[in-house]
């Protein structure tokens, strides 16, 4: 059993203006096979959680800490917290020039799991994992996001998700840009990805759609970079009707 | 990318200064004639008289007796009275003249049958202000590979002769493995025969400043060039490569694909490719590609197509330039999936030079050049 503990966690970020603060006080626990749902308008600071948690340079923490099984998360380097067992589904995926996905894939399991998987259930275990995902087998050949439709990039990511096998996935608007197939797609493979291995989930999002598929046990609404208010899937429905007007009017 | 399509003429990049058609260059042995180095004249204008070390203007000495050869080929010395001697170019800049004129005995490299194995031109530690005058040849429907290996340090103006006999199919790989300091200019002309293939690959690692100019003619139709090149530029490093290809016939083919990587402060690099399909060149197929991949800040590369058209009736006519970084997003991403900086650049660079590498073929080249990245990665690794 792993546990995510965030706790009174700032955030800034430099501007122009000097240091502007985004996040303002966050506490949340995550445990192994829980699905989180982080909800919120735009600008409350949900992407600005998700990237930090995964380390990205940008963001600078000024208070409270992230303990990973109670390891300090935020000593670690992007890549550590990768090992250590923390993944971010992007919401907007870059390019790598030159780097085919399969080669991307293995390094990346090589780098993870500390040793290089053996070649032939590896293949394997790609080739079903894409099939799942309803990809075609010669997606493996192209350069990693390269060319990639919003969904491809997507499914992109689901599928590392699965390959990976992380103790939490934090999955930063994975529904967005995505049509209704694509959503039951990508939302089927997170499932199956939990289902397989345990994983606790923190799924960020602006609208309740997804929810649809993939169902949370708690529900967090996040506004001005903290939580407003907490409940179980029932706080979803109420959102899908009332909308984020009560929290940000309030 | 950019397309050019046939009939469209005059096509040229070179913003600034005026660039004359290619084939009006001047073309001599006497380095008299020629032009010093100067930023105003198109074929300097990247790179600083100084850089050259005095190869454009002192006294060289020629070094065909630090030269060493290993393979199947037949290997003899020639001088000018030699009807190959001269026979794929003359050259056309100061630097390559003033070489020309010192080494007035050469090197030939004959290629003839079939030869599996490679021969190696080792060109080590020639030492400073030298020359060299190579000619490799390949007999009719010869098949073979030759690889010119430059190592240690040097200041060379070197001049490599490419006759590629009728129905022959030649493979040269000139490799710049040199130590930080050397100084190399090599202008390496081939005159292509009929249904004749040239396989034709640069790669430069080492030194301080390295000029390479491969330039292809073709002379009968059915004629196949492949003008491959890679290179990595560190810090302080000046690495520039011109291509030439004279579609002077019919119906011959040629491509050429340079990609290079930059990393460090001062990293420098220039591509000029040019392209002349002359009136005659009917069913003429080209598409020359450029790219470039920038680490860090502080590096520039520079990368020009130039494509000249006179005649409409070709197969295909194209080029494609582009430069970009591998930046903190892109290492974000990698680092996120638990790839460790110096691996992700690895990862990076490896895939990106490997098509052109890939293309050599000599397991223990191959090997070898990789080893020569690493290093050059790990380097200036932050």
């Amino acid at each position: 059993m792993a546990l995510l503990q965030i706790k009174n966690l700032h955030v800034s970020v430099e501007t122009e203006q000097g240091p502007k603060a985004i996040l303002r006080g966050v506490d949340l626990t995550i445990r192994s096979g829980e699905t989180h749902a982080i909800m919120g308008p735009n600008g409350s600071g949900k992407s600005t959680l998700a990237y930090t948690i995964a380390g990205h340079p940008k963001y600078t923490v000024t208070e409270g800490e992230i303990l990973l099984d109670g390891e300090n998360v935020l000593e670690m380097s992007v890549d550590e917290r990768a090992r250590a067992g923390l993944f971010l589904a992007m919401q907007y995926p870059v390019e790598i020039p030159g780097v085919t996905v399969s080669n991307f894939l293995r390094t990346a399991k090589t780098a993870i799991a500390g040793e290089a998987p053996a070649i032939r259930g590896w293949v394997g275990e790609v080739r079903e994992a894409m099939s799942n995902l309803k990809m075609d087998s010669d997606f493996t050949e192209r350069n990693v996001n390269e060319g990639f439709s919003g969904g491809e990039k997507k499914r992109h990511e689901i599928l590392q998700l699965e390959l990976l096998k992380p103790k939490f996935a934090v999955l930063d608007e994975t529904d967005s840009g995505l049509d209704v197939d694509a959503l039951r797609i990508v939302s089927e493979g997170v499932n199956r990805a939990k289902d397989a291995n345990g994983f606790g989930v923190l799924l960020i999002t602006h609208y309740t759609r997804i929810l649809n598929y993939i169902k949370p046990d708690f529900v967090h609404v996040f506004v001005a970079g903290k939580i407003a208010e907490e409940g179980g899937p029932e706080l979803a429905a109420r959102l899908e009707a009332e909308g984020y007007d009560r929290y940000v009017n309030a | 990318m950019e397309i050019v399509r046939p009939g469209s003429t005059g096509h040229s990049h070179g913003a600034g200064i005026p660039i004359q058609t290619r084939n009006e260059r001047l073309r001599s042995a006497n380095p008299a004639e020629h032009n010093a180095v100067s930023k105003t004249d198109e074929q300097w204008r990247y790179l600083d008289a100084e850089a050259l070390g005095g190869l454009d203007s002192a006294l060289l000495g020629n070094a065909i007796d630090s030269i060493q050869t290993q393979g199947p080929a037949a290997i003899e010395r020639v001088d000018a009275t030699d009807s190959d001697f001269g026979r794929a170019g003359l050259p056309e800049d100061v630097a390559t003249a003033n070489g020309w004129a010192a080494a007035t005995t050469a090197l030939k490299i004959t290629v003839s049958g079939e030869q599996s194995e490679p021969t190696t031109v080792s060109i080590a530690n020639p030492g400073k202000h030298s020359a060299a005058h190579l000619i490799i040849k390949s007999e009719a429907f010869a098949r073979g590979v030759v690889v010119l290996d430059h190592t240690g340090d040097a200041s060379i103006a070197e001049t490599v002769e490419i006759l590629v006999g009728d129905e022959s199919e030649l493979t040269v790989i000139s490799l710049q493995d040199w130590s930080e300091s050397a100084v190399h200019t090599s202008a390496q002309f081939a005159r292509i025969g009929r249904n004749a293939k040239l396989k034709h690959i640069v790669v430069s690692l080492g030194g301080k400043t390295v000029r390479i100019s491969p330039t292809a003619e073709f002379t009968a139709p059915g004629g196949e060039v492949e003008l491959l090149g890679t290179y990595f530029a560190g810090e302080k490093q000046f690495l520039e490569h011109r291509s030439y290809v004279d579609h002077a016939v019919a119906n011959c083919k040629s491509r050429v694909t340079y990609k290079g990587a930059l990393q460090g402060d001062g990293a420098r690099t220039v591509w000029v490719g040019d392209v002349l399909i002359r009136q005659a060149a009917e069913g003429t197929d080209t598409y020359e590609l450029n790219r470039n991949l920038l680490l860090t800040d502080g590096a520039r590369a520079d990368s020009v197509p130039n494509l000249e058209i006179e005649t409409g009736e070709i197969e295909g006519a194209g080029h494609a330039s582009a430069s970009g970084r591998f930046d903190d997003e892109h290492l974000f991403y990698l680092q996120a999936r638990g790839i460790n900086p110096l691996d992700a650049k690895r990862l990076v660079v490896r895939g990106f030079l490997n098509e052109v590498i890939q293309q050599i073929g000599i397991e223990s080249l191959e090997a070898r050049l990789n080893e020569s990245i690493e290093a050059e990665l790990a380097r200036s690794n932050n």
